[in-house]
């Protein structure tokens, strides 16, 4: 190590960069400032003080540069331009406060640097004693990367116990339950090999670290070994895979007389809202063509089908408990995602085409509230699909209940074929029908 | 063919001395793989900075979403005014982040800077196959860098469709205000990225498989370079599709074609575009996309496996199952990006299909963990910041790794598609794990790049400010993500059951902000031991494989001389009855019979019979 004189230098520029710091300290400029507000012109002494504590703190980052030659430090000079040009719109206290954790950085860097000079001191005065053990600072490293196992095992119980418990509802439909059994299952047999794993490479970084009169066991194969723990998690895997392939079958090929018999229900996704659509009485959703798109319609129905007469606009997804339900998942602009993260239910809502995705809820609201013990609990549907700037605000209430109350909510909902689209729709028809009549 | 251009350039060198060489020629258009990969990595370097500093302006709304920063105003202007990031800049924010890493950094970045540092050098070939073609590749990605940090000065704004930027999002400017020139300018940018890639990959592959040195077989190649040469493969074969769904794209925007786009009324407006299917986007994508992932973390597989050895003193465990587990990896990663798409609309039979491929690519990933924790056993362990960076590497490997049986199971999929638990997964498997991969071959190589060492306590520093941080950032997105919240979300206020994540994610934030400066201590490190770092000795690590050989000062042509031949594997660690604990490849078996094994030999009658002998003259029994 070398003493060369400048050092004297780094240490003043060092005590400088500190006493700078308490000047540009948030709140004495806050003080400062208010008195300057006080003052009758006030925008011109603001722009003034702020040129001020641009160019003290320009002169303080140019010492901090001679001091810690961060790469930080340039930067305070480059901004500190613009910065006074535009002064008259933002407030200066903004760039003061900025300029103040630029600084504080520096000075936690300056620490750094002093600790890392005395530490090179005390490796230094230790070789000059003659008590140097060069593998010092590698046994050092062990132990850190064992103490990060403790606090890496402590994290896992940590947030698997209480994140885990804020993250964890059972699933409230019938088919949820499937997913969340294959959930857990893979959750504990992958929290075994995480935890397993690590403590083996982080023991052995620890019991195997360098010493002075070793050699590492020069050990290039074994081949049964590594048959074994390829066939291993290949047989664990082929059962998990089994498992999932029959249990996702069943969930997504639904038999068609299943399909029939459910209740059919359509959500439509635009930006940024969701539209419901129930069947009505006749148990069939009428047809959809984008091309009908009015403001009057503007969902696109085509009510030249009949069975569009009936469909019914719902405000909200009203779902009867343990009935099955089909849904039709379609989008009238760009993807969105269909997603009840209660019902472990998820679909894309695609344009141009119609997904469809059939449960049966277990769960009312009611017994979720009671579940939850919060009575404000709803569940929800979100859009899962990045659609734009209101993305993050699409949902819509899902609201399970018995099926009388579901019966009782549907006969108060409006219809989608109302008394203006009647008289519009009785209009054109009267043009349009002789066409159709040709056509047939 | 190949060996005589090889002693034609080592006459010519030999003559000649050196080049006169311009500054254009030697720091600019150079064709020299070193000088290549140096502006990749310090390319990549700026670039992962930049999106980092992007991760960082998000991180910030997301953690404090009701507050307002003034200062962001000053930087951002009207994309973030009154100190709030708008909700199209938060998607821009996320899609250039997710662009710039995975291919910029990740892919360009990590295989463009190794491959071309090692390839050339521990195959012993003076420089690649094409040298032009490699020029050309760097700057092909320089431009498409350019371009991409470009849109961010587009009034309009840059891309903000997400980087898998799904259309019809992408493709109608009126859905969203990122789908205008910035979605034109990311389409550019990646079409120059790809002529990129493909120049760099075939010039790789060429240079593998036709410039290796006198004995360098296959089977003696050090794993980072069978790492590079599949990730090379993959790329070669899969970026192309990523060219014909861009181009498609960009049909649709501009041309008024309808590839992807059908039944749309955006914004009360119907447009004429019929027949199309947005699916068909997804699977050109997810085609490349899926082996992208591979793209990514091979070479960081090749690079960790090298340093683990070299630092465990100790052969890499199973060197044959590492490269066979590779060669799994490549072959199967074009067979699974369907689990992307589980609940695309995509139909289920051929979900269930892809879940079952999925599942399957587990077993070679799993056998190089066991791998490299068989590596550590009984070694003699020597922790440098490369070291550490390599254990961090596998880590977050096992970590995230273990997580892709939930996301890559289509029954769980349905509940956590598109959720945090998705984005904790893949930022530990594949980006904190690549990144850790970089930083790691960065350390290592770095007295081969630049002929001096970095500090070393500044580097123990930066590795577990990060590591820790990397940590706290991600394992607790998988528990949002388990209860349901979905990601790119601008917001956690909008529904009540989302609010609880907020403290959680103001640890994140934090956690974010710390690794982030953490960095700093990396970039002192980086660019000031390049003038003023320790000067380096030839053979710093005692590592046993050819780069090491090389002069520190670079020549044009990496040997004086004659190239070295290689005679052994680059494993030969620590072997019982050799005095030191490596054995460079250049040693031949004839200076160290006191530590032969007979299946080093590879059944050569004749060097056993002398083996034997020589066992019996010397009393050594086997």
């Amino acid at each position: 190590m070398n003493l060369k004189i400048n050092n004297r230098f780094k240490s003043i520029g060092g005590l400088l960069l500190i006493a700078s710091l308490f000047f540009v300290m948030p709140h004495a400029i806050a003080q400062q400032d208010s008195t300057a507000a006080a003052e009758p012109q006030t925008e011109a002494v603001d722009t003034v003080s702020s040129d001020d504590s641009a160019s003290t703190v320009t002169d303080t980052a140019a010492t901090a540069e001679a001091v810690t030659a961060s790469p930080a430090a340039p930067t305070t000079v480059t901004t500190a331009a613009p910065a006074a040009e535009e002064g008259t719109k933002i407030d200066p206290q903004v760039y003061k406060n900025f300029f103040y954790y630029v600084l504080f950085f520096l000075v936690i860097c300056t620490v750094i640097a002093v600790i890392g000079k005395i530490h090179s001191l005390y490796v230094l005065t230790k070789k000059m004693n003659g008590k140097y053990n060069p593998l010092a600072g590698n046994t050092f490293q062990a132990v850190l990367l064992f103490l990060f196992l403790l606090f890496f095992l402590w994290g896992v119980y940590y947030s698997y116990t209480v994140w885990g418990s804020w993250a964890w509802r059972e699933a409230a439909t019938e088919h949820g339950k499937e997913v969340d059994k294959m959930f857990i299952i893979t959750t504990v047999l992958i929290t075994i090999v995480l935890v397993v794993m690590h403590i083996l490479i982080l023991t052995f970084t620890l019991i195997y670290r360098m010493r002075a009169q070793r050699k590492a066991y020069y050990y290039p194969h074994n081949d049964t070994l590594e048959k074994i723990w390829t066939i291993i998690p290949a047989t664990v895997l082929t059962i998990l895979v089994l498992f999932g392939f029959f249990s996702w079958r069943k969930i997504t090929n639904v038999p068609e007389e299943l399909q029939k018999s459910a209740i059919q229900i359509e959500v439509l996704g635009e930006q940024f809202k969701w539209s419901v659509r129930y069947a009505g009485t006749d148990g069939i959703i009428g047809k959809r063509n984008y091309k009908l798109t009015t403001a009057t319609n503007p969902y696109g129905i085509d009510f030249n089908d009949k069975s569009s007469w009936d469909d019914i606009q719902g405000d909200d997804i009203v779902l009867p408990v343990g009935k099955s339900v089909r849904f039709h998942i379609i989008s009238k602009d760009i993807i969105h995602s269909f997603y009840i993260p209660d019902f472990r239910v998820q679909m894309n809502a695609v344009p141009g085409m119609t997904n469809y995705f059939q449960f049966t809820p277990t769960v009312t609201t009611e017994e979720m509230r009671d579940r939850m013990n919060d009575p404000s609990y709803d569940f929800i549907m979100l859009c899962n699909k990045i659609c734009g700037q209101g993305h993050f605000n699409m949902g819509k209430k899902v609201i399970v209940v018995s099926e009388a109350e579901y019966k009782d909510w549907l006969s108060k909902q409006s219809k989608y074929f109302t008394e203006d689209l009647q008289k519009e729709f009785a209009q054109n028809d009267t043009e349009i029908s002789p066409r159709t009549a040709a056509l047939n | 063919m190949s060996s005589t251009v090889i002693s034609h350039d080592a006459i010519h060198h030999d003559s000649h001395g050196h080049h006169h060489e311009s500054f254009l020629t030697k720091y600019i258009f150079s064709q020299d793989h070193k000088m290549i990969s140096k502006q990749f990595l310090i390319t990549g370097i700026i670039m992962a900075v930049f999106a980092m500093l992007l991760s960082i302006l998000f991180r910030i709304q997301l953690a404090w979403p009701d507050t307002d920063f003034p200062i962001l105003e000053v930087f951002l202007g009207k994309w973030a005014e009154g100190g709030r990031i708008k909700p199209d800049f938060f998607l821009s924010l996320v899609t250039i982040h997710g662009t710039m890493m995975v291919f910029f950094v990740l892919t360009a970045g990590l295989s463009g800077t190794f491959s071309n540092l090692l390839i050339p050098y521990q195959l012993g070939a003076r420089d690649m196959a094409s040298p032009l073609m490699n020029m050309l590749s760097y700057w092909f990605f320089f431009v498409a860098c350019v371009i991409m940090c470009a849109s961010f000065f587009v009034e309009s704004g840059p891309a903000s469709a997400g980087w898998t930027i799904y259309p019809p999002l992408s493709s109608v400017p009126t859905a969203i205000s990122g789908s205008g020139l910035g979605m034109s300018l990311w389409l550019a940018s990646m079409v120059l990225f790809i002529i990129s890639q493909v120049l760099g990959g075939v010039n790789y592959i060429s240079t593998i498989l036709n410039l290796r040195t006198k004995g360098m077989g296959l089977w003696r190649m050090p794993l980072t370079i069978w790492a590079f040469f599949l990730t090379a493969i993959v790329g070669l074969l899969s970026f192309p599709v990523l060219v014909a769904a861009v181009v498609l794209l960009i049909f649709d925007r501009s041309a008024g074609t309808s590839f992807y786009l059908s039944d749309l009324v955006v914004q009360g407006q119907i447009l004429p575009n019929e027949g199309g299917s947005p699916i068909l986007f997804q699977h050109l994508f997810w085609f490349l996309g899926h082996p992208e992932v591979y793209i990514v973390v091979m070479p960081a597989m090749g690079i960790t496996s090298e340093v683990i050895s070299t630092n465990s003193r100790k052969p890499i465990f199973g060197y044959h199952a590492m490269v066979y587990s590779l060669v799994g990896i490549t072959v199967l990663s074009f067979i699974v990006w369907g689990h992307h798409m589980f609940v695309t609309g995509m139909n289920p039979f051929l979900g269930g299909v892809f879940m079952i491929t999925t599942l399957i690519i587990a077993v070679p990933s799993a056998v190089k963990a066991f791998n490299y924790t068989a590596t550590l056993w009984r070694g003699n362990i020597r922790f440098t910041p490369a070291m550490l960076f390599a254990i961090g590497m596998v880590s977050f490997f096992i970590s995230g790794g273990v997580t892709g049986l939930i996301v890559g199971n289509a029954v769980i999929d349905i509940h956590v598609h598109d959720t945090y638990f998705v984005v904790a997964h893949f930022h530990l498997v594949m980006g904190s794990a690549s990144i850790f991969g970089m930083l790691c071959g960065v350390y290592h190589w770095y007295p081969k790049m630049f002929g001096r060492m970095m500090n070393t306590k500044l580097g123990y520093l930066h590795f577990w400010l990060t590591f820790l941080g990397a940590y706290l950032v991600f394992f607790p997105m998988h528990f949002m993500g388990i209860d349901g919240v979905p990601r790119r979300y601008y917001a956690f206020t909008e529904f009540p059951f989302m609010e609880k994540w907020v403290s959680v994610n103001l640890l994140i934030t934090w956690a974010a902000i710390i690794a982030g400066l953490a960095q700093v201590a990396f970039l002192i490190n980086f660019f000031g031991s390049i003038w003023r770092g320790k000067k380096a000795s030839q053979n710093p690590w005692g590592s046993n494989t050819l780069e090491w050989t090389t002069p520190v000062k670079h020549i044009h042509g990496n040997w004086p001389g004659e190239i070295p031949t290689v005679y052994r594997w680059p494993y030969d660690y620590s072997k019982p009855g050799h005095d030191a604990d490596f054995i460079p490849q250049t040693t031949p078996f004839s200076e160290t019979m006191s530590s032969n094994q007979m299946h080093d030999f590879e059944g050569d009658e004749e060097s056993i019979r002398i083996q034997e002998e020589w066992n019996k003259e010397n009393n050594r029994t086997e």
